[in-house]
Parts: C-alpha cells; structure tokens; sequence
C-alpha cells in the first residue's frame, strides 16, 4: 500500500505541473538548488549534537542513567526494559531504531513490552533532533519553551503508550 | 538550552568514561560521530533537492495553494495571523501532509521550507517567534497515519498482527500534541503578559 504514496505523489504533482503549463523540469532544478544551500547550513549542527551523543553512549553514560531512572520507569507504568528506548527516542532516530529492534528480538513483538515499544516508536519523534535541525538552518539561537513543551509532548506519548497498551490489547 | 544539554552530556561523557574505563570507547565516538553527520547530511541532500524541486513544481502550478486551502481550516486555528495564501502557510500545509503519509524523509526538506518562510516573518531573527515554536512542537510529536518503518520492523520480528498497534499509535499521537500544543501555547500566552 505505502509503496504506492511517493510515486502517485510525484507522478500527481508533475502531471498537475504539465496540465497548468508550467516548465516542469526547470521548475523543479530551481527549487532542488535552492534546498542545496539548506544541507550546509545543518551540517555543523549536527556535527555538534551527534558527536555528544555519541560520545554519551559510549561511555556508559546512558546505561546508568536508565538503571538510575528505573524507580522513574515504575511511575510512569513503562516496562523497564522500554526506558532505555524511552530516553533515547527524542535524542536519536537511529539509536532508538537500534534499541527497538533488540527489543523486539529479545522480547518478541506481541508481547506487552514488545507493543508497548511499537507505540512509543510510532507515536514519538526525534525531539532534539528535529528541534537543532529546524533552528539551526534558519540560524535560531533562542528557541524559547520550544523544549519544555516538545518534551512533554513526549512524556505525554511515553504515558499513553504504556496505559493504551493495557487498556485496548491487554490482558 | 541547547548550550547546556550540549556541554552536559560532552563533560559527563568524559567523566563516566573515565569512571567505566571506557574512554578509548569515547574517544573513538568523539573523532567517528563527525563523520556520521556528514553521512547522514549527504544522505538527506539528495531528498532535500527531490522534495525541493517537486515543491517549487506545486508553488508554480498553484498546487500548493490548493492543499493548503484544505488544511486551513485546521491549521489556522492553531497557527497565528498567518495569512491563507502565505508561503509559510503552504509550506506548513504540505509538511503536514508528508507528516501524516508517514513520508519522515519528505517531511523534513518540507519542514525546514517552512522555516525558511516563517524566518522571513520573523522581527528577531536570532529567537524563535511564537508559530515557529508550535510548527516545531507539532513536527517533534509526530502526527500519523501510517508508522511504516515501526510496522516493517515488527513484521520482520515475526509479528503476528504488526498493524494491531495502530488504535494505540492513533490515540497516544493525537494526545501527545495536543498536550504539546498547549504547553506551547500557554507559554506564548505567558511571554505576551510578561511583555
């Protein structure tokens, strides 16, 4: 089914293109370039971001930090083993992706851990990430209570996740 | 903000691979992670010049116009004094659009068009103006349908049913904006009285 949303997409817009008689090919060249200038104008930000987080990841940090929070886990009615998910899903995409598979594989998909996995990958986002990339290209130095309040949309998913899980295919 | 999240977890780093003997670890994140930013921006230069060059064929064609004609309903309750036929508000619109597809890859060359545009609104062009911060929150809660990569995942783990998650993507998304959007909203609200 999603196989078929970007070429009808593209094949849609090119056509409407053609119909209102605008020079396609040209338009779109245009356009391409001027998103060309966009791409380095993120790259030092993430060149920043990505090296703490990794760097964080790989001295352990993170992993104490979950066995930290677990009592925190406990509270929001989150599997523990999920936390970790929990706390890397708004720093990075891949590495929660990375986490979220070993899940599955550990603790199989249908489970209540596994589910609950599911929803918080599919109803969270990359919050740190998305936030220095969209500042960053337009050069926002002060994003204001951008943070808090992504966050506790975050939170807010994290919760949910958990409690829907229990209350639509729980047991 | 970011400073401090930034500097923490670069210092904190350092000092718990110190602790777990791990610092050949973080050292080698510290000289390798620069490399996997510029991988990551080289693949989303190509996506960023597709969904570039498709939008400038929907600006020119009035397409654009047309879809976000559709969402103003929506959207120009949530977003402030912005105007219909704006740019800011077709880029917004079809961002939206490529949100709920479950397009991530299209969604932000579209995004980032977006903030280009409300930047051009902006009277401070160094702090985030008020539709600025509700464009990011709405983005970094994550409305959609269709969660492909988290479904594919699931069926490749040998789920029985990978869609069986969907009610509850549905309604945990949908309340995680809300709650979003009015934090958001309450701190604008805030700022004004301040002022």
């Amino acid at each position: 089914m999603t196989g078929y949303a970007v070429p009808c997409l593209l094949v849609g817009f090119i056509l409407y293109g053609l119909y209102r008689g605008v020079p396609v090919f040209d338009c779109f060249v245009e356009g391409a370039g001027e998103n060309m200038k966009v791409i380095l104008k993120i790259l030092p930000s993430l060149v920043a971001l990505m090296t703490a987080v990794g760097m964080f990841k790989a001295s352990g940090g993170l992993d104490l930090l979950t066995a930290g929070l677990a009592p925190l886990a406990e509270l929001l009615g989150l599997p523990k083993q999920v936390l970790p998910l929990a706390l890397l899903r708004p720093i990075s995409g891949s590495g929660a992706m990375v986490i979220f598979q070993d899940i599955l594989q550990n603790f199989g998909p249908d489970g209540t851990i596994g589910r609950v996995a599911s929803v918080l990958m599919g109803s969270t986002e990359t919050t740190f990430y998305t936030l220095a990339l969209y500042y960053g290209a337009i050069g926002i130095k002060k994003t204001r209570h951008t943070l808090p309040s992504a966050l506790s949309a975050d939170m807010t998913g994290f919760v949910c996740s958990a409690l829907l899980v229990h209350l639509l295919l729980g047991r | 903000m970011m400073t401090y999240i930034w500097s923490g977890l670069v210092v904190l780093s350092v000092i718990f691979g110190a602790l777990t003997g791990r610092i050949d670890a973080v050292s080698t994140a510290a000289l390798g992670e620069c490399l996997k930013a510029v991988e990551l921006s080289a693949t989303l230069l190509g996506g960023l010049c597709l969904w570039g060059g498709v939008m400038k064929i929907a600006e020119k064609s009035g397409l654009s116009e047309k879809i976000s004609g559709l969402l103003y309903p929506l959207l120009g309750r949530i977003f402030h004094g912005l105007r219909r036929g704006s740019a800011a508000f077709a880029a917004i619109a079809m961002n939206l659009m490529a949100n709920l597809l479950g397009l991530g890859n299209a969604a932000t060359p579209l995004g980032l068009a977006a903030m280009t545009q409300l930047q051009k609104e902006n009277p401070d062009p160094e702090t985030a103006t008020d539709n600025m911060i509700l464009f990011v929150v709405l983005n970094t809660a994550s409305l959609q349908l269709i969660p492909t990569t988290t479904a594919t995942l699931r069926l490749k783990a040998g789920s029985q049913a990978p869609m069986e998650i969907l009610p509850c993507v549905w309604l945990a998304s949908i309340l995680s904006v809300t709650v979003g959007l009015t934090v958001a909203k309450l701190g604008c609200a805030l700022h004004r009285r301040r002022r």
